[in-house]
C-alpha cells in the first residue's frame, strides 16, 4: 500500500464496486481527508456526510442516521463523534463495516496503527520499546489507543501531564504516568506529543499556555534526556509552540510528517481488510 | 372479605416476630397471628416455605405522571410495585409539571387511590418549580398530604435556601428528602470516576461530587436541628459524614439502593446505558461501605430510585443515555440475592431496610404486621432462584442492568388493605 502511494500508481481496483461513507461528527480535515484519499485509492466510491449538512442537525438519532446510510448499501461507514462509544453503539443497526475515526476520549484506533507502523519502520520493532506519550492525556482518544496496542505489542509506555490532565487510575492499564515530564521522556526511544485543547485553559485544567510550555512542553533541551535516536511524533495538528517546540516539530527526529502518509496506507490497508474481495 | 395466611414463615421485625404462623386478616386490617388458627369463612392461602413480612415501603420512585407519561404512569407504576411487594410508593415531585402545589400533590394521590394497587404517597417540591430560587409553600403541601419534600433529580444548589428550607419544613414536621450532589463538581461527567471511566473515555463524576454535598447537608441539619433525609447514598465518604453526624445528634436518616449494594462500575462496560444512573454506579470499597453502613444502621431503608425511561431515552450515546434505572420489580430479589444470602443481613434486618424503617422515617402506622394494623403484606420465596426478565415487566420501562440475573426473593402474593393486588400465576 505505501509503495502504492509513494510511486504514484495510487489507483487500485480492489475496492471498486464498494461503498464507503465518512461520518463526522466532529471537525478534522486530515483524518477525513486520509479515508476519503485511502477509499479513492483502492477504487471505492466515497462520500462524506457532515453532521451539520444533515438531517442530524434536524434532531435525528445516530441509530437512525447509521441505518439511513446502511440502507443505501455502505460496505463501509467510518465515523467520528464526540461520544465515547458512538461506533459501538452503531455496529449493532447495521450491516456495513464500521470504522472508528475517533469517539469521545475512547479510542482512535487507525491513528494507533499509523503511529505503530511509524515505530516499526523507525525502530525495527517494539520489545523494549520506551514510547513516552505526553500532553492531554486525560481527553486523549489517540493516547488510549496508543496505550493499548503498545502494551500488546510489548512496548513499555510511559505517560506524562498535569495532574490535571491525567485520568484517574490510569497507571492500571500497565503504564507509568509521571506529572514531571522529564521523567517521562529519560530515556525514551519515541516521544509523543498530544495536542492540547486549548478551551481546556478557559475550564481551568491548565493556568496558561506560557507555564503549560514551560513545564510540559517538548523543547530541543528536554529531548536530550531521550534516547540518543529518539523520534518525535504528534498526531497533529500541532500548536506551535505549546506542546511542541517549533524547532522540535521541524528538527531531524521529527517524524510527523511520514505519520501523515502512513495514516493513508494504513487506513487503505484496514479497508481493504473490511471490504476487499 | 376474610383471608388466613396459613403456615408462612412470619418476619415481623417491629413485633419481633421471626417465626411458623398463621396470619388472619379481616376487613383489611390484620386481625390475629398464631399456631392452627382457623376461620370457616376465609379464603385460605397457603405459605409454607415461604416468608409472609410487612408490605415494602419505598420511599423513593419516579412514576412520571403528569407529563411523561409515555415513561410510566400512576398506573403501570403501580402494577410494577405490586409485583415487586411494595405496598407504599413516595412518588418524586420532578414530574412536568413539578409537584410544588397542594392541587398536584392531590392529583397524584388521588390517581393511586383509583387505581388501588398501592399506596401512593408523594413529595413535594423543596423549592418553586425545582429552581431553587424561593421555597416553595411547604405548609400548603403538607395539608394537601405530602409526606415530604424534594426537589430530586436536581441538588438545591444554595447552601443558604437549603438552610431555610430545613429551618421552616421543620415547623411542619416535614423531612426533606435531600438529593445531595455538587454539579460543579460533576462537571459533565456520565458515569463514576475512575479506571472505567478511563477506560472507556468517559468523563467521569468524582466521588467528592456526593460527598461535599452530603456533607454541607448534614452540617446545616445538624445546625438547624432540622430533619433531613438523604437519598440514594452510594459513597464512602458520605457515608461517613452521615455517621458522625448521626452520632453527633443531628436528625439524619439515610437511604441507598439496591444498585449501590450490588453492582460496581464495572457494569457499564460496553457501553452498556442500562448501568447509568445518578449517582452512578461506583467502585468494590464503596460497595462494601454500603453494606457495612446497611449493617450498621448507618443507611437505615433501602429505597429502589425507580426511574423507568422510555427504550429511545437509553438507546444512545452513553454520554447522552439518561440517567436511572427501574428497580420495584427487583428490589426485593437483589436484597436477599446480595444481603441476606451473603450473610450480611438477617431477613429481619432486611425487612427493616425495606418496610419498618421507610414507615418511621415517613411517620406513617404501617411496616408492621401487629394487630389491628393494615393488611399490607408481601409473600415471598427466598428458596428458588428465579431469572429476571425485564419483559415481564409491568412498569413501560425496562431499563433494568439485572435482565438475565438469578435471583432469590421472588415475589408469590402482594396483599394492600386486606386485598390481594398481585398474585404469581
Amino acid at each position: 500500500m505505501k509503495r502504492e502511494v509513494l510511486e504514484g500508481s495510487k489507483k487500485d481496483n480492489c475496492l471498486s464496486g464498494k461503498s464507503i461513507i465518512t461520518l463526522f461528527f466532529e471537525n478534522s480535515t486530515r483524518t477525513r481527508l486520509s479515508f476519503e484519499l485511502a477509499s479513492k485509492y483502492l477504487g471505492a466510491t466515497a462520500a462524506n456526510i457532515a453532521a451539520s449538512g444533515s438531517s442530524v442537525a434536524k434532531g435525528e438519532t445516530l441509530i437512525d442516521t447509521a441505518k439511513t446510510i446502511d440502507q443505501m448499501a455502505a460496505d463501509v461507514i467510518i465515523i467520528r463523534h464526540s461520544s465515547s462509544g458512538a461506533p459501538h453503539l452503531i455496529s449493532n443497526y447495521t450491516n456495513a463495516s464500521i470504522v472508528n475515526a475517533g469517539d469521545g476520549m475512547n479510542e482512535h484506533p487507525t491513528q494507533a496503527l499509523l503511529d505503530f507502523m511509524t515505530m516499526q519502520e523507525k525502530k525495527g520493532g517494539f520489545q523494549g520499546l520506551r514510547v513516552a506519550i505526553v500532553g492531554d492525556v486525560k481527553h486523549s482518544r489517540v493516547a488510549r489507543s496508543n496505550v493499548y496496542g503498545l502494551k500488546k505489542l510489548g512496548a513499555d509506555v510511559v505517560l506524562g501531564g498535569p495532574a490535571t490532565l491525567m485520568p484517574a487510575d490510569i497507571e492500571q492499564l500497565g503504564v507509568k504516568a509521571y506529572t514531571d515530564i522529564d521523567r517521562a521522556i529519560e530515556g525514551a526511544d519515541v516521544v509523543m506529543g498530544l495536542r492540547i485543547q486549548l478551551e481546556r485553559q478557559k475550564k481551568g485544567l491548565f493556568p496558561s499556555v506560557r507555564e503549560y510550555h514551560k513545564y510540559f512542553g517538548i523543547n530541543e533541551e528536554r529531548l536530550k534526556l531521550a534516547a540518543p535516536d529518539a523520534i518525535v511524533m504528534h498526531p497533529g495538528p500541532v500548536n506551535r509552540g505549546v506542546e511542541l517546540s517549533a524547532a522540535v516539530i521541524d528538527g531531524d527526529r521529527s517524524v510527523i510528517g511520514e505519520q501523515v502518509t502512513n495514516g493513508v496506507c494504513v487506513r487503505m490497508a484496514v479497508l481493504n481488510l473490511l471490504a476487499g474481495k | 372479605m376474610r383471608l388466613l395466611i396459613k403456615n408462612g414463615h412470619i418476619i415481623d421485625p417491629k413485633n419481633g416476630v421471626d417465626e411458623v404462623r398463621d396470619l388472619l386478616i379481616a376487613d383489611g386490617v390484620i386481625l390475629s397471628a398464631g399456631k392452627n388458627l382457623a376461620d370457616e369463612d376465609a379464603q385460605v392461602l397457603d405459605a409454607s416455605g415461604k416468608i409472609v413480612a410487612p408490605g415494602l415501603i419505598d420511599l423513593h420512585v419516579h412514576f412520571r405522571e403528569p407529563g411523561y407519561e409515555y415513561k410510566e404512569d400512576i398506573e403501570t407504576g403501580s402494577k410494577a410495585a405490586a409485583k415487586g411487594g411494595v405496598t407504599t410508593v413516595v412518588c418524586m415531585p420532578n414530574t412536568k409539571p413539578v409537584i410544588d402545589n397542594g392541587a398536584l400533590v392531590q392529583y397524584v394521590m388521588n390517581r393511586g387511590r383509583e387505581i388501588g394497587l398501592t399506596n401512593v404517597l408523594t413529595c413535594g417540591c423543596i423549592s418553586k418549580g425545582q429552581q431553587s430560587g424561593e421555597l416553595s409553600e411547604i405548609g400548603e403541601l403538607k395539608a394537601a398530604g405530602a409526606v415530604g419534600i424534594s426537589d430530586d433529580g436536581r441538588p438545591v444548589l444554595s447552601p443558604s435556601l437549603m438552610k431555610k428550607a430545613l429551618e421552616y419544613a421543620q415547623m411542619f414536621d416535614m423531612p426533606i428528602l435531600s438529593h445531595s450532589e455538587d454539579l460543579d463538581l460533576v462537571d459533565g461527567g456520565s458515569m463514576n470516576e475512575g479506571y472505567m471511566s478511563t477506560y472507556l473515555g468517559l468523563r467521569g463524576i468524582p466521588k467528592s461530587a456526593e460527598s461535599v454535598a452530603v456533607s454541607r447537608d448534614v452540617l446545616l441539619a445538624e445546625e438547624t436541628g432540622g430533619r433531613l433525609h438523604v437519598c440514594h447514598v452510594s459513597t464512602k465518604n458520605a457515608i461517613e459524614a452521615i455517621r458522625n453526624a448521626k452520632k453527633r445528634g443531628a436528625k439524619i436518616t439515610a437511604e441507598t439502593a439496591p444498585h449501590y449494594f450490588s453492582l460496581t462500575d464495572r457494569a457499564c462496560d460496553g457501553f452498556n446505558t442500562n448501568a447509568k444512573m445518578n449517582p452512578p454506579l461506583r467502585d468494590d470499597e464503596d460497595v462494601q461501605a454500603v453494606i457495612t453502613a446497611l449493617a450498621d444502621g448507618t443507611i437505615d431503608a433501602i429505597a429502589t430510585d425507580h426511574a423507568p425511561h422510555h427504550f429511545d431515552e437509553k438507546e444512545l450515546e452513553f454520554d447522552q443515555a439518561l440517567n436511572g434505572i427501574v428497580g420495584l420489580e427487583t428490589s426485593l430479589g437483589v436484597g436477599v440475592t446480595y444481603l441476606v444470602k451473603t450473610g450480611k443481613l438477617t431477613l429481619s434486618q432486611l425487612i427493616e431496610k425495606m418496610s419498618v424503617n421507610p414507615a418511621s422515617i415517613l411517620g406513617i402506622d404501617k411496616g408492621t404486621l401487629g394487630e389491628g394494623k393494615p393488611a399490607d403484606i408481601v409473600i415471598f420465596d427466598c428458596e428458588n432462584p428465579y431469572k429476571v426478565c425485564v419483559h415481564e415487566f409491568e412498569s413501560k420501562g425496562k431499563n433494568s442492568p439485572y435482565d438475565g440475573f438469578e435471583l432469590y426473593g421472588k415475589v408469590k402474593t402482594t396483599i394492600l388493605g386486606g386485598k390481594i393486588v398481585y398474585q404469581e400465576d
